[in-house]
């Protein structure tokens, strides 16, 4: 089972799949969204429970979880390496998340990434935001060329 | 595996018959979820403070994509979607939660059987159910007025999520602690456009003072506690909008001065307008774009 929109990785690479199990011969799957507004959740149930039909369980139940909330630090190794592979920056580590008020960054965006065109870490963000919910877009300035950043959260 | 086209697979999921979209129920984002509201939590005032806060999100997600094929630049077109997206997210769980408590005004008299609670709370109640801020409603302006909007209902919604964290109904809880991130995404942003146009030529110093003064009387509508809010909070399930007016001010006059923008002298605070229901007619014109497909073919399946 792969992400619709990072079909290089498994649910279980992206941190998505939270666990599956038999209950009284029900398999029971519990997902995550990775943002409140993951359009691809839809599509990820659908594959999710036409996948199981197809391998002969019928009675399937797909849960959504939502807490603990989804962190790019569930990406796994193996993961990253797609990610990179596939020419899509894989995240840094996650801020550290506090339970008290969220403090203000004015500054530059401190994230960083390696190009994963040609490995150079002189790399800037031309934009917060990308085709998806969950990358940035950036350009390395040795290759010159731009790429997607999954950004940490 | 992967189906040929995720199409098939969602067809597949509701029968086989081509129907998948608006009006199927299909991905209902509390599938699965545990919607039991713990003891001493009323449900009604529970539900009637997800409609407030899943309507912020819902309106200013429309008026955030109001922008796409009008901005300044491509990516910032991506940008206001993408953070109209996550609001959009947020707000379907928040409408979703509200219909798990039976909290649906009356929009169910209206919407058809098979469309889920979040579709009938979106498409199916008239601007006088709406309990939105005049924060979201009001119009764009040009862009300097849009990111000063989105930088204060930002700055705003993520000192409530941030507390909302630790709120007695669980589901309210995760809706929030998934929200902060995204938040805190979106008020940086629009925190830089301020800086950034704010300090930049005297043209757009110019613009986007008049956006913060433009704006700042709507912040009268957002500090004070509506019935609901007094009860919720004593049970611990809400926040006191007027506990978080302080880090609200002081983070939109961090931003402001160090933009070398004028920040005008705080509003008034009233009763909250838009908590009662009574909208101006900006939210009349903005539904009428929203749910004028679904009011039109109400049984409609794609
Ligand atoms: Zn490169």
């Amino acid at each position: 089972m792969t992400d619709p929109e990072l079909p290089m990785l498994t649910l279980a690479d992206l941190g998505v799949l939270r666990d599956v199990r038999d209950e009284d011969g029900t398999v029971v799957v519990e997902i995550t969204p990775t943002y409140s507004g993951c359009p691809a959740m839809g599509v990820m149930r659908a594959d999710l429970v036409h996948a199981l039909h197809r391998a002969g369980f019928a009675d399937v139940d797909v849960r959504t979880v939502l807490s603990p909330a989804w962190s790019t630090d569930w990406i796994s190794e193996a993961g990253r390496r797609k990610l990179a592979a596939g020419g899509i920056a894989p995240p840094g580590r996650a801020p550290v998340r506090t339970s008290g008020p969220v403090p203000l960054s004015l500054g530059a965006t401190r994230r960083t990434a390696t190009c994963p065109q040609c490995g150079s870490p002189d790399t800037e963000e031309v934009s917060e935001f990308s085709a998806t919910a969950c990358k940035a877009m950036r350009r390395c300035r040795a290759c010159l060329e731009p790429f997607e950043h999954v950004k940490e959260i | 595996m992967h189906e040929e086209t995720v199409y098939e697979a969602l067809d597949h999921a509701h029968g086989g018959e081509g129907q998948w979209a608006f009006g199927t129920g299909f991905d209902e984002p509390l599938a699965g979820v545990d919607t039991t509201v713990p003891a001493g939590i009323d449900p009604a005032d529970l539900g009637a403070y997800c409609l407030m806060l899943g309507d912020d999100a819902l309106v200013l997600c429309q008026r955030l994509t109001q922008w796409v094929t009008a901005a300044p630049e491509l990516e910032e077109e991506v940008a206001l979607a993408n953070c109209g997206l996550d609001l959009l997210g947020q707000a379907r769980l928040l409408l979703a939660r509200a219909g798990s408590v039976g909290v649906l005004g009356r929009s169910r008299a209206l919407a058809t059987d098979s469309i889920p609670d979040e579709d009938a709370l979106a498409y199916f109640r008239d601007a006088d159910e709406f309990r939105n801020s005049l924060l979201v409603e009001a119009p764009n302006g040009d862009f300097g007025q849009t990111v000063v909007r989105l930088l204060v209902a930002s700055t705003w919604r993520l000192a409530l999520f941030a507390r909302l964290r630790g709120s007695r109904d669980p589901v309210l809880a995760a809706i929030a602690a998934k929200g902060v991130p995204e938040l805190t995404y979106h008020r940086d942003h629009a925190a830089r456009w301020v800086l950034r146009l704010g300090d930049g030529t005297p043209e757009s110093h110019r613009r986007t003072q008049a956006g913060v003064d433009a704006v700042w009387p709507l912040l009268a509508d957002l500090f004070t506690a509506t019935d609901v809010e007094t009860r919720l909070t004593a049970a611990g399930v809400a926040v006191d909008p007027a506990d978080v007016r302080d880090e609200v001010r002081d983070v939109l006059t961090t931003v402001l001065e160090r933009a070398t923008l004028t920040v005008p002298g705080w509003p008034e605070e009233q009763p909250s307008r838009g908590r009662a229901g009574r909208h101006g007619p900006e939210l009349t014109a903005l539904l009428a774009d929203l749910q004028g497909l679904a009011r039109e073919h109400p049984a409609a399946t794609w």
